[in-house]
């Protein structure tokens, strides 16, 4: 077991890579009541064409199978993951993202008991004919939600415009449709592929002993056997450098209609340190011009473009990324025009030395507050391992960064063909 | 596991609660200001912290705010209005990193308090009035919230059950304010109305974190002019009793229907029985193991969520699905069998403790939270009663079946809230 301990930030994290390839994290918090435990593959709904394990033809399956699997994770012949967890004063939850599939706990008692409990049933798959066709009610009736929700409609609008081949143009439930087509067979092929161990991470956050915690994950594993896994092939088509669509209107009842404006963020391969740099760029840069107080923020505010309502958000991941910049706005077709000119003028902005200082603070400040969370500690340490970076180091990262490169990613970061704009209003 | 000691002083009238903790990397300083719930107020309070938030005296420009909060290694500035039982509440709260962790940061609490008493005593002020270009610019912000509630359709439900529900008591009025009201407001008008809050209200200090007390006392007494009694405080509950639970059925464009319904629990934070009703509450809906879910959901496959809640000041509980519009009726009838079920004692003592469980550790998680101790510990404040957070889970660990039985026959079905799609009921 490897011990890594943080001082500038008081946390330590133990960690162990397993023979059958699981990787395992621990982060002792004794002074909380709780613990948080996260069982994660690496494996979303962007995940639809691979090798299956064992297997030497690719094969495509069905959107919306990796959010289905999660579901249908929880159900077992003659009990109900849910209500275990609820027996041992657990409160479970699990999601699935374009790239990650993740079941987690939180607990204050029964802790190796919960631990187990997690282990145990996301490692023991059971599906039937009957569950599956059950499930397809519960799922649609899900997908019917977030079609009534314009705040959804909006986001997968705007990733829709911004990707034209890549899965993450995808609904990450699916649609009804292509839910109606899943069987026992898909989820089982999908099971075996995506939750070998290999693929996998477990991260336990909170008030427990590391030593006995550690001891009990490798007795569980020990106990369970696994095919050997080769390397992984999924298979990703080209995806081209600039938008799917400028532009996509959708029609929906909303009383204020709503806008975003999604920069395509350029994904070209990255060394680990080059990738974690671009990451926070995007991400300071953003916070810089757009929140609240930011120069871009003011003018759309005083130009009574946006509400509070207005948003933004940055992602960036291994083969694709984006920034999205939204709000209800009773103009939408001036806020579009206002946020892409504010873009393209970044190429000509240059930072001064102390204004990047005071973004060096304000990131430092965010990333300690966002930590006092046992939740956001460990899943973005799976997140940035699985980007082979550190989260611990992104401070020192952030101290690290000059202006001069800031302002050199600045000058190529927007460009016009990689801009696309989602509205959506009534009738 | 840190035990939760909070430490409250009265200093020149402010009311001051201190708690210590090592769990969190930042400091919190949160201000309540709390008034009844009145028609005459509702707007001009759902408006003030749009207005605070944008700047001060010093700082008038919200990118001169912003400026200094990002200075003070990015603290977070929120501004709020909400309503607990009948009361309205303002919040002000500001979180910064605690400078244990930033070596070159020494100063940055004792300028957070500075900045956070300017913005609550310190508005930007022109003359008698709130800046008007503020003023304007917030009340379109402002105006734009009202509407929105309608896009959210399982708020919008539930506002709409809720107005049905409390017609004619300060419970259900709309925490954001009416846009008649708004309309006719002006800045001197607003102005003059905050500034007898700043006497009126009740306020609590809450600062919790790894600080010095000492000097963080020192601090607020020097820089918070307060001359408030808190004298206004008192709040009448009206309690509006039918004997028929009333049905209201509404259309909307959406695919998927909303059944709320609403309850009176006649029962209180600060009754005997309010721990009995928090388990009732957990075996009812609270959470994926109760009635609620497992036969609304799992069993008949019916609706994607379905949960209750209960608000504790008030007495009043809310059952929240999502259904296909066809299976109304259907929903409806499981759902009133759930009720039935508490009243007649069908669960076991299995499920009993098991409840207990999920509501301690739910407990417990909130109190590892920054935001939901303090809330927590504010509870006692609206609620009028001392209960410190580790007696309200004693008082949990002792409830017993036949308690939760009791005040199962206290709740009455009011109001039976249907949002479903424009085709009618059975177009599924």
């Amino acid at each position: 077991m490897n011990k890594q301990t943080y001082d500038y930030i008081h946390e330590t994290v133990y960690a162990e890579k397993f023979d059958n390839g699981l990787t395992v994290f621990l982060l002792p918090k004794p002074e909380m009541a709780k613990t948080y435990g996260i069982f994660s593959t690496d494996y979303g709904s962007i995940d639809q064409t691979f090798v299956p394990i064992g297997e030497t033809e690719q094969i495509t399956v069905p959107e919306g199978i990796a959010h289905f699997l999660e579901h249908k994770l929880f159900e077992k012949e003659d009990h109900d993951v849910f209500s275990d967890f609820g027996k041992q004063g657990a409160s479970a939850n699990a999601f699935t993202s374009f790239t990650k599939t993740a079941y987690l706990f939180s607990a204050t008692s029964n802790i190796e008991k919960n631990v187990e409990t997690l282990i145990n049933f996301v490692q023991d798959p059971y599906f039937s004919e009957e569950s599956v066709e059950k499930e397809k009610g519960i799922i649609g009736q899900e997908i019917k939600m977030y079609d009534d929700q314009p705040d959804w409609q909006s986001f997968m609008g705007t990733i829709k415009a911004m990707f034209k081949n890549h899965p993450v143009n995808i609904d990450i439930a699916g649609t009804v449709e292509s839910i109606s087509k899943i069987t026992k067979d898909d989820l089982y092929t999908c099971y075996n592929t995506f939750y070998h161990p290999e693929n996998m991470t477990l991260f336990i956050a909170g008030n427990f002993d590391p030593e006995r915690m550690m001891e009990q994950i490798k007795m569980n594993q020990e106990q369970k056997k696994f095919e050997k896994m080769r390397t992984l092939k999924r298979d990703f088509p080209e995806e081209p450098k600039e938008v799917a669509m400028r532009e996509n209107k959708i029609t929906m009842a909303v009383s204020i209609p709503k806008c975003t404006v999604g920069i395509k963020e350029s994904s070209s391969p990255l060394n680990n340190e080059e990738f974690l740099k671009k990451d926070l760029l995007q991400n300071m840069l953003l916070d810089h011009y757009f929140a609240k107080g930011g120069d871009f923020y003011q003018d759309l505010y005083q130009e009574n473009l946006i509400d509070d309502s207005f948003y933004f958000e940055t992602t960036l991941d291994k083969n694709f990324g984006y920034s999205l910049i939204g709000s209800n706005t009773t103009k939408p077709d001036v806020f579009a025009k206002r946020v892409k000119e504010m873009l393209l003028s970044t190429n000509n902005i240059t930072l001064t030395e102390s204004e990047f200082e005071r973004m060096k603070k304000k990131k430092t400040g965010q990333l300690l507050r966002a930590m006092n969370s046992l939740e956001f500690i460990a899943n973005k340490y799976i997140h940035y391992d699985t980007l082979g970076i550190n989260l611990f180091d992104i401070v020192p990262t952030i101290g690290s960064l000059s202006v001069d490169e800031a302002n050199k990613f600045l000058k190529q970061w927007i460009e016009e063909d990689r801009l696309a704009v989602c509205q959506i209003s009534a009738e | 596991m840190q035990p939760i000691t909070e430490k409250y002083l009265k200093e020149k009238g402010l009311r001051i609660h201190f708690i210590q903790s090592k769990k969190y990397k930042t400091v919190n300083i949160v201000a309540k200001l709390k008034a009844p719930l009145e028609k005459e107020t509702v707007t001009k309070r759902a408006l003030l912290p749009y207005i605070l938030k944008q700047g001060t005296k010093n700082y008038p420009s919200r990118k001169d705010l912003q400026l200094k909060l990002d200075d003070l290694y990015g603290a977070v500035l929120a501004v709020n209005g909400g309503k607990k039982g009948e009361n309205h509440l303002i919040s002000l709260r500001l979180e910064i990193a605690n400078p244990k962790f930033i070596p070159e940061a020494q100063t940055i609490i004792k300028d957070g308090i500075e900045l956070f008493s300017e913005i609550l005593f310190h508005p930007n002020v022109r003359g008698n009035a709130f800046d008007e270009k503020v003023f304007e610019r917030e009340k379109d912000t402002l105006k734009q919230k009202i509407h929105a509630v309608k896009d959210d359709k399982m708020q919008y439900a539930n506002t709409r059950l809720i107005d049905e529900m409390c017609k004619d008591e300060p419970y259900g009025l709309h925490v954001h304010g009416y846009e008649e009201e708004l309309a006719r407001m002006t800045s001197i008008e607003l102005y003059e109305y905050y500034k007898t809050r700043l006497t009126e209200d009740q306020l609590d200090i809450y600062v919790l974190g790894d600080f010095n007390e000492d000097e963080v006392l020192t601090q607020l007494k020097s820089s918070f002019n307060w001359e408030g009694t808190g004298s206004n405080v008192q709040v009448s509950s009206k309690q509006e009793q039918s004997n028929e639970s009333h049905e209201v059925i509404e259309k909307d464009n959406i695919g998927q229907a909303k059944l709320h319904i609403g309850y009176r629990t006649n029962v209180r934070y600060k009754d005997d029985d309010y721990a009995a009703l928090q388990v009732f509450n957990g075996l009812f809906g609270g959470f994926p193991s109760s009635k609620l879910f497992i036969n609304v959901r799992e069993k008949n496959s019916l609706a994607y969520y379905a949960s209750s809640r209960m608000e504790s000041h008030k007495g009043l509980l809310f059952v929240f699905s999502g259904i296909a519009p066809s299976d109304f009726e259907k929903a409806r009838d499981i759902i009133r069998e759930q009720m039935t079920a508490m009243k007649q004692g069908d669960f076991t003592d299995k499920e009993l403790n098991e409840t207990k469980d999920l509501i301690i550790n739910q407990l417990l998680e909130t109190m590892d939270h920054s935001q939901g101790l303090i809330e927590l510990l504010y509870q006692q404040v609206i609620g009028e009663k001392e209960l410190a957070p580790d007696d309200l889970i004693a008082a949990i660990k002792n409830v017993t079946k036949d308690q939760v039985v009791q005040v199962a026959q206290k709740i009455k079905e009011d109001t039976v809230y249907l949002l479903t799609s424009e085709g009618g009921q059975g177009n599924e």
